[in-house]
């Protein structure tokens, strides 16, 4: 892992990234629902390849922060620059061709449709292929159903997917359904990843095999991951910067060696101190 | 011979209202709303053909062509105006305005082409086939709609099963947020949705015309009904069901007409439909709908 080090504007990236423009920024991004201000004031910056955790207790408005970065909600204030471009007025299938992929805290597959054609919707803006070509199966259908085939296999076999391409997403597994959730954003050809709970559900094994693998995915697609996660275990092994988020607001950002000794994160997580232990005030 | 030929008119009929079947469930499918005003749309294809031949003087099938253009740019102006502005309101709201574009589209053609009851001339060139020694007769509109009906089936399997388009549309109709986040542009996958869906539209005006020449503002409004008919008889969403839903609900129709009585032939169907969805509430090819508890 490497060394976390400061931007001139202050923000630590791993020190590889430390050349290169951001992939995704944050400026004072906050949003209101009705009166209530669900997050405020959320500023942040994600190194090119990155792994981020995103963490803070229940209803500390985490989702809320990746429907923002995909345009599902408009931000209320505040910028998000996403490769160093603004996000602002774009829809939510543009933002996601900005380069800006995700997975659900509830599994949303298509599943109705094969493992292989999750994969292939995924693929859906790199395919080229005309409308009467689709009506005709003529006018290069083959061929770019064969390049979108092979490239729906390749992905597939990163994750040991591939043998069971034909079958029913809905059929699967619950660890392989959060797998191919997986495979079908990372077939949007993003530069960030958002992951929402990836280990939710999963037995001890499992989340060490998925460990391995969001590492996998951050070396051979040179991406930025972030991730929502309650697996503590798992976002301080794998994470190099962890942003704290409570009642909407950053309350901590920092390596994970900082986040485990910061008074404010250790107040959000167990309580105050007087709470927890009456004595120590006394 | 007269069940044979009964039976034929009953498919071909049956053929007229699956192809617009088929433009109710795929945009029910896809933006989960009942569009009452694909029956007029049919109209529009029908006075749209009809004109371009009578005073335009365009070869009949030119005119199919034109009529299946202009109700392609059609329904995705419905869409685009009426429609996608009402995206996150009720389905109330959305059904009302649909029954509002159909009465509008009724009567924008009132004013354009009159109330007079026009003779419309058959687009199909051929002559009717006569078999065993004309005991059969078949009609060449009931041979060239059924032939029409089989290779829109054919090329909609093609388009929807394979192919990125369908794959975007099945995608959209399962998980529209979910599609949104995979890149899809889910109003312009709707909007192909509805231009397929009228274009079909067209082509059904035509053949309907063609075989029953009678056209008026309101010649799409019965066909339209007895159209979402079958396609709720077939399972609203399912494009074999509209297919299935179409032909079976032609044949009884026809049958109804021929056997018991022609004033009670609609009455006779509607019952059947009524049966159906008692015995069977997601039609005969439509899917259970799984409650989460």
């Amino acid at each position: 892992m490497d060394k976390m080090v400061p931007y001139p504007s202050g923000a630590i990236v791993p020190e590889r990234d430390l050349n290169k423009t951001p992939i995704l920024e944050t400026h004072h991004l906050g949003i209101d629902f009705g009166g209530l201000t669900a997050v405020d004031d959320f500023s942040l910056t994600v190194g090119r390849t990155e792994i981020c955790g995103l963490i803070g207790p229940n209803g500390a408005g985490k989702t809320t922060v990746f429907n923002m970065l995909t345009n599902v909600y408009q931000p209320t204030r505040g910028t998000i620059l996403l490769d160093g471009r603004s996000t602002a007025g774009k829809t939510t299938a543009q933002v996601n061709r900005m380069g800006i992929a995700r997975t659900f805290q509830n599994i949303r597959l298509f599943s109705n449709m094969s493992v292989l054609d999750n994969v292939k919707v995924g693929l859906h803006n790199s395919i080229k292929e005309g409308f009467f070509a689709s009506v005709t199966h003529a006018f290069g259908f083959r061929k770019a159903e064969k390049i979108a085939d092979g490239r729906a296999l390749e992905l597939l076999d990163f994750f040991s997917m591939a043998d069971i391409a034909g079958a029913k997403a809905g059929s699967l597994p619950y660890g392989a359904q959060r797998r191919l959730e997986i495979v079908r954003a990372l077939a949007t050809n993003p530069g960030i990843i958002l992951l929402d709970e990836p280990a939710a559900g999963m037995n001890p094994s499992e989340t060490a095999e998925l460990m391995e693998n969001i590492r996998r995915i951050r070396d051979t697609f040179q991406i930025s991951v972030m991730l929502i996660e309650h697996d503590m275990n798992l976002v301080m092994n794998i994470c190099e910067g962890i942003c704290v988020l409570d009642h909407g607001k950053i309350i901590a950002k920092g390596t994970p060696e900082e986040i485990k000794s910061d008074p404010a994160v250790i107040e959000a997580y167990l309580g105050k101190k007087k709470e927890a232990d009456g004595n120590a005030e006394g | 011979m007269t069940l044979v030929s009964n039976l034929i008119n009953g498919i071909s009929l049956g053929s007229v209202y699956a192809i617009i079947a088929l433009g109710y469930t795929m945009v029910y499918g896809i933006a989960k709303m009942l569009n009452f005003a694909h029956g007029d749309v049919i109209m529009v294809g029908a006075y749209i053909s009809y004109v371009s031949t009578a005073s335009l003087n365009v070869p009949p099938l030119l005119s199919v062509v034109i009529a299946m253009a202009v109700c392609t740019v059609l329904g995705i102006l419905i869409e685009g105006l009426a429609y996608r502005p009402l995206r996150k309101a009720s389905s109330l709201a959305v059904l009302i305005t649909a029954i509002g574009v159909s009465y509008l589209l009724q009567n924008a053609a009132l004013l354009i082409w009159g109330s007079t009851p026009i003779s419309f001339a058959s687009v199909v060139p051929f002559d009717s086939v006569s078999l065993f020694g004309g005991k059969l007769v078949i009609t060449a509109e009931s041979i060239v709609t059924v032939a029409v009906s089989i290779v829109i089936m054919v090329l909609l399997n093609l388009f929807t099963k394979k192919g990125k388009m369908g794959k975007a549309m099945r995608a959209v109709s399962e998980d529209k947020d979910a599609a949104q986040l995979m890149g899809i542009n889910t109003n312009a996958t709707i909007s192909m949705t509805f231009a397929i869906g009228s274009a079909l539209a067209a082509v059904a005006g035509v053949l309907l015309c063609s075989a029953y020449p009678m056209l008026t503002p309101t010649t799409g409004s019965m066909p339209g009904i007895k159209a979402f008919t079958a396609a709720v008889f077939g399972g609203i969403g399912s494009i074999p069901g509209a297919m299935l839903g179409g032909i079976m609900l032609g044949v009884i129709e026809i049958f109804a007409t021929s056997y018991i009585s022609s004033e009670l032939s609609n009455a006779i169907l509607f019952a059947i439909l009524i049966i159906v969805l008692l015995v069977k509430p997601t039609g005969l090819l439509g899917k259970a709908v799984k409650e989460k508890v």
